[in-house]
Parts: C-alpha cells; sequence; structure tokens
C-alpha cells in the first residue's frame, strides 16, 4: 500500500466509522438519560429494531426519510412507555422488563415484516449524503467528515443538546438527582415518577432513532435482528463513557471504527484472517472495555431501584 | 395577655400500622427562642418535626402558624411558609454541588439554568454572613459530614425561613462544630427567626435553649424554661427514672496483646494521606480510646481495620495472625465486631428486616442457617432476645429497620456486634444517637465485655463517651498518634491541646505528678 492509498483508506474508514457510529451515539444517549434517572433499560435492542422497522415501514408507505425518522423515534417511545409502566409504575424488575422487551421487539418486527414486507423485496428512498460546500472539497477529511447525509451530521447537535440539557437545565439537574438522591428530589418538589418516565422516553426515543438510522440513513432494507447487538453495545458505551453525552459519542465513534475496520478488513482479499473472527471485533472489544473499566465510577448510585415514596 | 405562639401543635396524632408516634401531643413554640426538644429514642421527636415541615402527614390534630391553620402535603409547602428542616439523615444530593442541590425543585422543569453566577453570589453572602464557610461549587461527596450539615442549614436559609427545625444536629459533629452550630442558632435568633433542635446532648441543651419539652412514647411530657431545670432533672423526665451520669467501674486488668498496629499507613478514598505510620496495641479487658477532631484519620483507622480500605504500608497483628490486607468477611470471621461510625452506609442495610439485619454476618452460620437454608426460628428468636435486652423499640422482628427510629437502629448494631462474642471490638462513634438512658446501658455493656476480656478500641469524637469508659487515651492528630493520657476529666486542657495538634506541653512529665 504506498502513502495516497493508506490515505484513501484512512479517509474512507473514518467516514465509515461515523456513520456506524450513528446508530450507538443516539442509543447511547437515550440511555444515559434514563440511568441517569435511576432506570436501566437493557430493552435497547428490542427497542430499536422496533424504531428500526417503524422507520422502514413508514418510509415504505409514505417515500418521506423525515416521517419515517419521526415513526421510528414514535416507536421506540411506545416502547418506552411500556417499558416505564411496568418498571416504574408497577414497580416490576427493570432487567426483566428489559429482557422482555427485547425479545417482544425481535420477535414483533421479525413477525410483521414477514407478514408484509418480505415478499416484495423492494428497497426504500434513504438519507442522501449531503456535501458541505467547500470542505468535502478538501483531501480526505472532506470524504471523511463532510460527505455524509443529515442524519450522521445530526449526532454532533443531539450530542451537544443532550449535555446542555443534562446540565443546563433544570430538568437535568433533576434528572441527575433522581438516580441518585430520589428522597432529595421528592422533597424538593420535584415528581420522581414524573421524571423517570420522561427520562425514559427520551431515552427510547433516541434508541428508536437509532434503530431507524439504520433502514433509513444506512442499509435501505429492513432485516430481521438488524441491530445485531447494537443495543447491548450501547449499554457498554454508557459504561466506558462514564454516563457523559460528549464522553459517548467519541467512544461511540471508537466502537464505530472497530465496526468499520472490520467491514473493511473483510474486503481486503490479501487478509486471511476468517471473517466471523473480524465480525466479532466490535463484541469482543465491547467485553474488554467493559472488564478494563470496571471498578468504582459514575454509576447513578440508585441504577435499578424502584422509589417507594413515603 | 401573652402574644398569640408563633406554633401551636394541638392535639397531633400519628399511627404507623400499630406503633403510635405521636400520641396526642401539643405543644407551643414562641417567637424567636430556641426551643428543645428532648425524649427517648423512638419516642416520636422526628415523626413530629416531620408533621410541622410537611414530610409527614398527621391523622389528626391541628397546626397552627403564625395564627392560621395550616395543613401541608409536602415539604415544598412548608418551605413556602418559611418553615424548614434539617433532617437527621441529609437530604443531599452526593453527586451535586452545592449549589445545584439548593435549585433542585426551583422554577419550572423546563428551566435553562443561566443564573449559576448569582446563586453562587447569594450563597457566598449567606455563608459569610453566617460564617458557615459553604463554597457553593463543592461537591457534596467531597464534604465531611460537619460541612454537609452546614450546607443542608444554609439551603435551609437559602430558600427562606422564619422557623428552623434541626433533628440532632450535633450527633455527627466534633465538639468545635458542635459549639459553632450553637452560636450560628444564637445568631439565627437575633435576626428573627426561630429555632427547633433535637438533641440528646443535655449539656448543650441547657447552653443555648430557652425552653425544654420532653416527649416520652409520643406524648408530651412537660415543657419547662431552662433556668427552672438542670441535666439531672431533665433526664429524669426523659426516662422516668435516675439516671447516673457517672458510671461506676473497676480498674482495668489488661492481659495479652490482642490487636497491634504497626506503622499502618494508608489513603482516604479520595487518595490523600490519612494514616502516616500508626502503631498501637489493645489488649485484653481493656477499652483504649481514641480521641480527635474528625477528620485526622480516624474513619481510615476504623475503616483499614476491617480491610474496607487497601493499606499502603504496616501491619495488622490479631491474636497473633497478620490480618494485614484481609477482606472484610475473613476478617469479622476471626472474631472482629465493628460498630461504625456511618451506620447507614456499614453497619445495617436499610431495606432488610431486624431479623435478618442481625445475621448480616452470620447468614451462614448454625443455628441461623442449615446447609445453606435460613432457619427463621432461631433467626427470630435471637433477634428478639436483642431487643428485649437492649431494649431496641420496634414493632416486630419483620419489620423494615429502616422504620426504626435512628437511635434504635443505632442500638440494634450494637446488640448484634456483643453478641458476637468477638475478641477484638472495633467502635467509631459508640453513642451516635443514643438517648443518655440507654447510652448508660450501652456504657455498662461495654464495660461487661472488657470485664469479660475483650480487647476494645473505642473511636470517638465525643469525649465525655471516653472519659467515662476508656482506660487510656490515644490522640490522633494528621494521621498519627500524638501521645497518650489517662481518662482523667482534669487534664482535659491537655487533651484540647494534643487534639489540635500541639505536642510541646505534653512530650514533658506533666504539671500536676
Ligand atoms: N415510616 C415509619 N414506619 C413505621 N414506624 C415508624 C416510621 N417512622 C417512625 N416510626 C416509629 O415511630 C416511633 C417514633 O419514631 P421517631 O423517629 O420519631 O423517634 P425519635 O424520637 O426521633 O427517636 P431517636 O432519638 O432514636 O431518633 C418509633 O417507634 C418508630 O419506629
Ligand atoms: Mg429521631
Amino acid at each position: 500500500m504506498d502513502d495516497m492509498m493508506l490515505l484513501t483508506f484512512l479517509a474512507t474508514l473514518a467516514g465509515a466509522a461515523w456513520r456506524l457510529a450513528t446508530p450507538l451515539i443516539f442509543a447511547s444517549i437515550g440511555e444515559i438519560f434514563s440511568e441517569r434517572a435511576g432506570v436501566l433499560n437493557i430493552g435497547l435492542e428490542g427497542t430499536m429494531l422496533v424504531g428500526a422497522f417503524c422507520g422502514f415501514a413508514t418510509a415504505f408507505a409514505t417515500d418521506s426519510v423525515l416521517l419515517g425518522l419521526i415513526a421510528g423515534i414514535a416507536g421506540g417511545m411506545v416502547f418506552g412507555l411500556i417499558f416505564a409502566f411496568f418498571t416504574i409504575t408497577i414497580k416490576a424488575d427493570q432487567i426483566v422488563v428489559g429482557a422482555a422487551l427485547n425479545l417482544l421487539g425481535l420477535g414483533l418486527t421479525a413477525f410483521l415484516f414477514r407478514t408484509y414486507y418480505v415478499s416484495t423485496g423492494k428497497g426504500i428512498e434513504i438519507a442522501q449524503p449531503i456535501n458541505i460546500p467547500w470542505l468535502s472539497d478538501l483531501p480526505f477529511i472532506g470524504e471523511a467528515f463532510f460527505r455524509q447525509n443529515l442524519i450522521v451530521y445530526s449526532t454532533i447537535l443531539v450530542t451537544i443538546l443532550a449535555a446542555l440539557v443534562l446540565y443546563r437545565t433544570s430538568f437535568g439537574l433533576t434528572l441527575r438527582a433522581v438516580g441518585e438522591h430520589p428522597r432529595a428530589a421528592d422533597v424538593a418538589g420535584r415528581n420522581v415518577a414524573a421524571y423517570r418516565y420522561s427520562a425514559v422516553l427520551v431515552g427510547t426515543g433516541l434508541a428508536g432513532l437509532g434503530g431507524a438510522f439504520l433502514t433509513l440513513g444506512h442499509s435501505n432494507q429492513f432485516v430481521e435482528g438488524i441491530t445485531s447487538g447494537r443495543g447491548f453495545i450501547a449499554l457498554a458505551v454508557v459504561v466506558f463513557a462514564r454516563w457523559s453525552p460528549i464522553g459517548a459519542f467519541f467512544v461511540s465513534l471508537l466502537f464505530g471504527l472497530f465496526y468499520a475496520l472490520q467491514l473493511m478488513l473483510q474486503a481486503q482479499a490479501s487478509i486471511v484472517v476468517p471473517y466471523q473472527l473480524l465480525q466479532a471485533l466490535p463484541y469482543i472489544m465491547t467485553i474488554i472495555t467493559l472488564v478494563v473499566v470496571r471498578g468504582k465510577g459514575a454509576a447513578p448510585s440508585k441504577l435499578g431501584q424502584p422509589y417507594d415514596m413515603r | 395577655m401573652s402574644p398569640k405562639p408563633f406554633l401551636r401543635i394541638e392535639n397531633i396524632r400519628k399511627r404507623f400500622g400499630s406503633v403510635v408516634a405521636s400520641d396526642g401531643v401539643s405543644l407551643e413554640i414562641d417567637e424567636g427562642e430556641i426551643h428543645a426538644l428532648l425524649g427517648e429514642n423512638g419516642a416520636g421527636k422526628s415523626v413530629l418535626m416531620s408533621m410541622i415541615c410537611g414530610m409527614v402527614r398527621p391523622d389528626e390534630g391541628e397546626i397552627v402558624y403564625k395564627g392560621q391553620s395550616v395543613r401541608f402535603n409536602s415539604p415544598r409547602e412548608a418551605i413556602r411558609q418559611r418553615i424548614g428542616m434539617v433532617h437527621q439523615h441529609f437530604m443531599l444530593v452526593p453527586n451535586l454541588t452545592v449549589a445545584e442541590n439548593y435549585i433542585l425543585g426551583q422554577g419550572s422543569a423546563l428551566r435553562v439554568i443561566n443564573d449559576m453566577d448569582k446563586v453562587h453570589a447569594r450563597i457566598r453572602e449567606l455563608s459569610e454572613r453566617y460564617a458557615l464557610d459553604v463554597r457553593p461549587e463543592a461537591r457534596i461527596e467531597d464534604l465531611s459530614v460537619g460541612e454537609q450539615q452546614r450546607v443542608e442549614i444554609l439551603k435551609a436559609l437559602f430558600h427562606g425561613i422564619d422557623l428552623l427545625i434541626l433533628d440532632e444536629p450535633t450527633a455527627v459533629l466534633t465538639p468545635q462544630e458542635t459549639d459553632r452550630l450553637l452560636a450560628l442558632m444564637g445568631d439565627l435568633v437575633k435576626d428573627g427567626k426561630t429555632v427547633v433542635f433535637i438533641s440528646h446532648k443535655l449539656d448543650e441543651v441547657m447552653r443555648v435553649s430557652n425552653r425544654i419539652s420532653v416527649m416520652r412514647d409520643g406524648r408530651l411530657v412537660k415543657t419547662v424554661n431552662v433556668a427552672d431545670t438542670d441535666a439531672r432533672g431533665l433526664a429524669r423526665m426523659m426516662v422516668g427514672r435516675d439516671v447516673r451520669m457517672e458510671l461506676p467501674r473497676g480498674p482495668a486488668a489488661p492481659g495479652r496483646i490482642v490487636l497491634s498496629i504497626e506503622n499502618l499507613a494508608c489513603r482516604s478514598e479520595t487518595g490523600l494521606p490519612a494514616l502516616r505510620g500508626v502503631s498501637l496495641d489493645v489488649r485484653s479487658g481493656e477499652i483504649v480510646g481514641i480521641a480527635g477532631v474528625s477528620g485526622n484519620g480516624q474513619t481510615e483507622l476504623s475503616l483499614a481495620l476491617c480491610g474496607l480500605l487497601p493499606v499502603d504500608s504496616g501491619r495488622v497483628v490479631l491474636n497473633g495472625q497478620d490480618i494485614t490486607g484481609l477482606d472484610p468477611a475473613r476478617i469479622n470471621a476471626r472474631s472482629v465486631a465493628h460498630i461504625p461510625e456511618d451506620r447507614h452506609k456499614h453497619g445495617i442495610v436499610l431495606p432488610l428486616s431486624l431479623g435478618e439485619n442481625t445475621i448480616l454476618q452470620r447468614y451462614n452460620e448454625s443455628p441461623f442457617a442449615t446447609s445453606g437454608m435460613l432457619n427463621r426460628r432461631p433467626i427470630r428468636e435471637h433477634t428478639r432476645d436483642l431487643i428485649r435486652r437492649f431494649r431496641i423499640k420496634s414493632r416486630d422482628v419483620d419489620q423494615k429497620i429502616s422504620e426504626l427510629s435512628g437511635g434504635n437502629q443505632q442500638k440494634l448494631v450494637v446488640a448484634r456486634e456483643l453478641a458476637r462474642n468477638p475478641d477484638f471490638i472495633l467502635v467509631n462513634q459508640l453513642t451516635r444517637g443514643i438517648d443518655i438512658g440507654a447510652m448508660e446501658f450501652v456504657m455498662e455493656e461495654m464495660l461487661k465485655q472488657r470485664d469479660n476480656g475483650r480487647a476494645i478500641l473505642l473511636i470517638s469524637t465525643e469525649l465525655e463517651e471516653l472519659f467515662a469508659i476508656c482506660d487510656r487515651i490515644l490522640v490522633m492528630f494528621h494521621g498519627e498518634i500524638l501521645g497518650e493520657l489517662p481518662p482523667d476529666r482534669n487534664r482535659l486542657d491537655e487533651l484540647g491541646l494534643l487534639m489540635a495538634g500541639q505536642t510541646a506541653n505534653v512530650v514533658q512529665p506533666p504539671l500536676a505528678g
């Protein structure tokens, strides 16, 4: 490989990394909201699948990417509502409900897809890359960072917005209190349950968006289990990022890089590693990071615990 | 004509299941007074005050505040009426800053927080005015208990109050901090505020309050003017009998060395050096006290001894065996009992029952378990026995320990630890939150343990506690043992100097032989 080729390879890699990180950024930032409020939603995978399917089905019917994205968010939030009802109102175990939603999401989307869409075999129109004038013509950098679609660009906006909401609004302040010392928030006059509901809805809405990106901004098809574990990886991203949105953005990029590397190495005929091993790369990295980044960290202290008002 | 009372409580009743916490209490608080509330553990002091500040709703009765009948559904409503309370267990969110804690719950949920500078300035101003030394940008989790309490008081002032209720504010404070707090109460009253405070310490109650009310079994026994009473009289009103202020005790008969600490050094949880080469021995049959202003390594010493904090260097030898660096379960298993400083963090598990809490370390031992299965009956019997012996006010062995009053939780911890027949007993704040009647009892129990040949290390910021039962007192300063004194009240000055880190006077033999 000469230098030019290497640079091209790196530019393509960086661009792909950001694209592949996009669903992780949405889902993990959403999960940060949820967990900061003390609710551990391991049902991300199922929620993302629902988002991916709703986005696909809506775009299929309307030919509109925008409506698809909205439907993805809405689908995620419907799942969030189910989750919140069981875990916050009924106070069922969050892990159990989350696991159930993962199974439900997988089964439900597979069933609906097979029933209504699989025979059509048609794809949908997806979000097109937008070349940012002048910047996209920069050598290498242009290719990597300025020829993406709007959904990918929006991850920056979402990250900044999430950080602002979490650290600069009364809502975010209360969320952080609710996950750490719900009674103090209660005594201060905030409705703990309402905040946990909102946090779960923000979280699942973003997870739905992350899922919808897979069908509307990446592949143009829905496939059963299209998320292939991204929901779980997003959970790991949250831990690695220490519950910080900006951290989640960069950690997601890192994981995106593993995905991209895996894909591009597979395409390189000269490399003779079994492709299954390459495919496993992001998951192996997840396990390694979770082992390395252990220890007491910034986890909200009431994570996973229901709150009993006196 | 007497002025209308500032706050009048009329025949208030409150039950929790079968427990009557308030049994028709009537009480009057005057404007601008410091009113102390005394009573045994579980007498219903905290519950009564929680009803005034909107935390708990009364079943019956009336609260008349500034001439109007009020009924608060939440603490927020009480704060709006300028009533603030600092609870026995603080209401501060540890991962937020002081200022963030103060504005929590203020304004609309969707508000953008853009006035932080103003909030900080207000906090600084209030902090200066009352000499509270609170930094608005400090994170709660980095603050000591004493600091956290000042943060809580300032929080009430920040929200604007006319009535401040303090629930056992001095229980966790050092004597110096206590002096400071008592002075602060005086300042608040000068500013036209009214203070009600709960305490188990008669001397401070006598020092600052104008009037004192005593509660027993959910009823108000009496309200008296300070001038018309003394500590002995108050004690009798509280407990219903005379309380010995001085415990009779024989001389110690120290035997072999049970615990030996050699040059122990470790760092605090925040990574700063906390112990700088501590060496001491504790023999069987003696109680060794460690005095010191809190924050001088006492917490770390007790955590390190029970395996909750890694040791950097030095050794801990128990019964001739090196136990340095063993995990807490192994140390526990070697007959070490631990009465921790923070019962909620290291002593009990709040959502578990009394029975479950009494076998926390022994859940796997006979007769409480056979081949991995818990035996309910012996657990219950054992717990009932402790409850009876230590007069722990509770409803049932299966009730959650979080429902007990603070002092009764502490009594359960003490009872549990002593029941294990340990060789070595590590105590950090023995009587925290315990009423004077129970204090006498608990101290007597400790002396009995001593006379039975146990080795006891008592870390305490309460000098009275140390004088009452210790056989010798070591003083800790900046992570070192600065000196040793006999438990002689006449040498209080020397002790005070040592606690302030001044060794000069003590290195030479003391003045009076
Ligand atoms: N939430 C609750 N559920 C059940 N019982 C309760 C609850 N809160 C308080 N009690 C009971 O009410 C009684 C009075 O408790 P309270 O906390 O007012 O005592 P206290 O006078 O403050 O004692 P202490 O000095 O030990 O703090 C106790 O018997 C306690 O067990
Ligand atoms: Mg109390």
